[in-house]
């Protein structure tokens, strides 16, 4: 066991049930260590890329756009602008004389083709050395245009994923103030931290709208423009995820004065406990608020509920490890697997807070593995360890998960299933089923040299 | 031939990768190799997912992670520590370090560094059996993946490679093809009973079987021995027209060590591939084998029984230079019209090939384009009405908005299942490929047809 772990990296794991919780996190990566992290580009670009009427331009080598194209599976409703790929593709003249002119007419260029209500410039590492000044070519461009064309401070190189987020508020805090506010009710709110995977603020959108409540602008799955630049107009503003918009809320705080609450859609009991805090938060105002959305969960328990107990009865006692890249989504994930009756064995996320992997601590059983910022050496002999049914992650987790036999369940911003809500409950489930009961793992290596039922299994089929 | 579109400065929807990427796939293809990347940490995790999406097979690449300390100071310090932490638990054979624009912008000197740590580390390195440590330098602000790929063969024959002694065996530089095509090539030089190292080979570490545990670095490779013992080898056979006469690993043999080089292009099609195998009756000194000429056999009895299902539809050809060579010479010995060849990266020679090998069955050349996107292809193909697009996955917009169907060749292919099984080259690859071609034409014709013929 002790041979896959990084000396340097004792810390930033934590057996709960050895002794008193104490972790290390938000550091760098270590060098060699096969991070499962990206950069500080990487951030910016997720956070950002579902603005679907913006346009994207990565000024950098071609690397940075061609591996984000199309990457996240975040669905629109109307325009497709970002599904497309832009790149300056610096070459090495480029890079020897600046590459402050090219950005300029590759912007203008494309901003006359496809007229987009605004524009991200997403600066990349050797940017940052050549010194291209991003903010004077974006304000030349946007003055020229009449569209607001924003720089993004992403240098990969400049800090990990949280930085990132951080530099696309900072760029969506841009927008923030300065569009028309005058027919915003006052039962309204921002949704931020929702990137509509599959569909999924769709989902929430719905719930909100049944519950009375007005939503302003969605910061950013199927974003538009507009609404992010009126979205101080709104009385409220609730946040997903671990952090990636959590930096905007705050701003908007300070500057508009609009409270913001941290939430999750996924599982029955955040998504319930979501929806309530809403409804509080506006039941002085609106006094009936608090009924409806106790009828709209009980309407959609009373259907998910018989529903789910198929799939409960045959998980039931099995094992689960996750990690994500998140630790918000983490919380949420263990309570779920709760639901449907399993056990997490493993949880960890790239960039959790010492607070987000606390409060993993208090929710989960003893024995359960926490880790920050892991590798595949790692995650894979923890897989072995807890001998787990399903590995909740991303791609990359994917082929470790397999490789040992073990099902997996794609929670990252690539998947086509929507998890979010109580329906999203119910395709977690679905999904969770799907791998775990799959016939297939009789034939893995591992599961039979682990139980040497290779004969049985045979027979069995 | 035609004028071609506008020339842009923006990029939009990149057919080409970066250089660095390029250069992790061919040290995947070396036992005990572990690829590293100088750089910083999301260059690494982006080409993971990226391979990873293709092969779906683990594909761990280290980096030095630099932040800004690092950029500012240089990355020595993290390069080494990172190479130590590499090999205290990875024990690799062999490290691929790969520079990235980063790296090379800040003036980073990777080949010192590696001396340098070679020179502290001493003790360290013994106690890991002295694995070799290749750079290769890659910027990715110059040329695209393909020419990393071939950088980092090159940067392991040029570093490694001796003629301390004759072997009884041929080199092998297949360029970029599937691990089930690079399995197909050993059966085939076996069967001509020649003993060869193929560099790199991929066909078991981005293919290999599910397994009891987690493997560190993935069984398979060209072995590092035989590596070494290349420039003993009776001669060395090189893929890739895009890359004749220009620097390429036969070449460094061929220099120093004067090895014979046979170049020929990657066999795609029965015309090519019948190339590749006189250079291999050559070599060996016996006739074609029974089972790969009865598989010739079988593949021009196909030709025939499909020709009129094929003649004069016209393709669309997009992708890596060697692959798109090879395609179109099969299109070409089938009756296929191409009509537009792209490709994202170039080449002085790329031009030359695709006439040289639609010349004397072609009336009209097609329009060809190099250093491409998908926004130029796009606007060119509209006035072509193509029946067939051929090319990796990142095609499948174009296929959609124009209504054509798109037959997956190439890296990568995201949007199927199995894209590292396919068989390209050789016999079997062009009966594989012919087989698609054909059938995919004759869906569209049942699939448009309202009377649903059961008979084609």
């Amino acid at each position: 066991m002790g041979s896959t772990i990084f000396e340097e990296r004792d810390r930033q794991i934590h057996r709960k049930g050895d002794e008193p919780f104490s972790m290390d996190c938000d550091m760098p990566s270590l060098a060699g260590a096969v991070s499962q992290r990206a950069c500080v580009f990487c951030g910016s670009r997720v956070v950002l890329y579902p603005i679907a009427d913006a346009l994207h331009l990565v000024h950098g080598p071609i690397g940075c756009a061609a591996y984000t194209w199309d990457i996240r599976g975040a669905l629109s409703s109307g325009p497709e602008l970002h599904r497309l790929s832009f790149s300056t593709d610096l070459q090495e003249k480029d890079v020897i004389f600046g590459g402050e002119k090219k950005l300029y007419q590759a912007l203008i260029e494309l901003i006359n083709r496809h007229s987009p209500k605004g524009a991200f410039v997403y600066s990349t590492c050797i940017v940052g050395i050549i010194g291209d000044d991003l903010g004077a070519v974006c304000r030349r461009v946007s003055e020229e245009t009449g569209i607001p064309v924003i720089p993004v401070q992403s240098e990969g190189f400049k800090g990990n994923k949280r930085a990132g987020y951080n530099a696309a508020c900072k760029a969506l805090f841009e927008l923030v103030g300065t569009g028309v506010i005058d027919d915003i009710s006052p039962v309204s709110i921002n949704i931020l931290g929702d990137f509509n995977l599959a569909g999924e603020i769709w989902i929430i959108r719905e719930y909100f709208e049944r519950m009375g409540v007005q939503v302003v602008a969605n910061i950013t799955g199927d974003g538009r423009i507009d609404d992010i630049k009126r979205s101080h107009g709104a009385s409220l503003n609730v946040v997903q995820c671990s952090g990636s918009t959590i930096d905007l809320a705050i701003m908007m705080e300070r500057q508009y004065g609009i409270p913001f609450m941290r939430v999750s859609y996924f599982g029955v009991e955040d998504m319930a406990e979501s929806l309530y805090r809403v409804a509080n938060f506006f039941s002085d105002g609106d006094t009936d608020i608090m009924d409806r959305t106790r009828e709209l969960v009980r309407n959609e328990l009373a259907q998910l509920y018989p529903l789910l107990e198929k799939y409960r009865k045959d998980l039931m006692g099995k094992k689960a490890a996750i990690y994500v890249g998140g630790a918000f989504k983490a919380f949420s994930l263990v309570k779920a697997f709760r639901l449907i009756g399993m056990d997490v064995a493993l949880v960890g996320s790239q960039t959790g807070t010492e607070e987000d992997y606390r409060e993993l601590y208090d929710i989960t059983d003893p024995g359960t593995i926490i880790v920050d910022d892991s590798n595949p050496l790692e995650l894979s002999s923890f897989l072995q360890e807890k001998d787990v049914d399903i590995f909740v992650g991303g791609v990359k987790e994917r082929p470790i998960a397999y490789k040992l036999g073990v099902g997996f369940c794609d929670h990252n911003h690539e998947r086509k299933e929507a998890l979010e809500g109580f329906v999203g409950m119910l395709n977690f489930a679905r999904e969770v089923h799907s791998t775990v009961m799959s016939p297939v793992w009789r034939f893995s290596p591992r599961r039979i040299s682990q139980h040497s039922s290779y004969e049985l299994s045979l027979k069995a089929v | 031939m035609k004028a071609l579109a506008e020339h842009f400065v923006s990029t939009t929807n990149s057919c080409k990768l970066c250089k660095p990427l390029g250069a992790c796939l061919a040290f995947r293809g070396i036992e005990g190799c572990v690829p590293f990347l100088h750089g910083s940490q999301g260059c690494a995790t982006y080409m993971r997912r990226y391979i990873i999406s293709h092969f779906r097979e683990p594909m761990d690449i280290a980096s030095s992670s630099l932040g800004e300390k690092s950029a500012i100071y240089g990355g020595g310090p993290n390069l080494k520590l990172g190479l130590r932490n590499l090999m205290n638990k990875y024990n690799p054979q062999i490290v691929g370090i790969a520079t990235t624009c980063l790296t090379e912008t800040i003036g980073d000197d990777t080949s010192r560094y590696v001396t340098e740590f070679c020179q502290e580390f001493e003790e360290f390195l013994n106690f890991h059996g002295r694995p070799e440590l290749v750079t290769v330098s890659t910027p990715s602000y110059s040329g695209s993946y393909m020419e990393g790929f071939h950088a980092a063969v090159e940067s392991v024959v040029a570093k490694l490679a001796k003629n301390e002694a004759v072997v009884d065996s041929v080199n092998l530089f297949p360029g970029f093809i599937s691990p089930a095509d690079t399995r197909y090539l050993k059966e085939i030089l076996a069967d001509f009973g020649l003993k060869a190292t193929v560099l790199p080979d991929i066909s078991e570490t981005l293919d290999a079987p599910a397994l009891a545990g987690y493997e560190k670095i993935p069984a398979g490779g060209a072995r590092l021995n035989d590596i070494r013992a290349m420039g003993g080898a009776l001669a060395s056979v090189e893929f890739g027209r895009s890359i004749i006469g220009s620097h390429t690993p036969g070449n460094i043999l061929l220099q120093k060590f004067h090895q014979p080089l046979y170049s020929s292009g990657t066999p795609i099609g029965l015309q090519e591939t019948d190339r590749f195998f006189e250079i291999l009756e050559k070599l060996s000194g016996i006739p074609t084998p029974e089972k790969h000429a009865l598989e010739r056999g079988r593949l021009v009895d196909s030709y025939i029984d499909g020709h009129k299902y094929v003649f004069g539809q016209k393709a669309v050809i997009y992708g890596e230079m060697d692959i798109v060579i090879g395609i179109t010479s099969l299109l070409v010995e089938t009756g296929m019209k191409p009509v537009l060849v792209a490709t994202g990266s170039s080449s002085k020679n790329f031009r030359n090939a695709i006439e040289d090998v639609c010349s004397g069955i072609l009336e009209e050349f097609p329009v060809v384009m190099e250093d491409v996107d998908f926004f130029d292809i796009a606007s060119e193909i509209k006035s072509l009405e193509p029946n067939l697009l051929l090319g990796n996955s990142k095609g499948h917009r174009l296929s959609k908005e124009m209504d054509v169907p798109l037959i997956r060749v190439g890296f990568p292919i995201h949007d199927r299942f199995g894209g590292h099984r396919q068989f390209s080259i050789g016999y079997r690859g062009a009966q594989n490929l012919f087989d698609l071609i054909v059938n995919t034409l004759i869906q569209r014709k049942q699939d448009s047809s309202d009377i649903g013929y059961g008979y084609i």
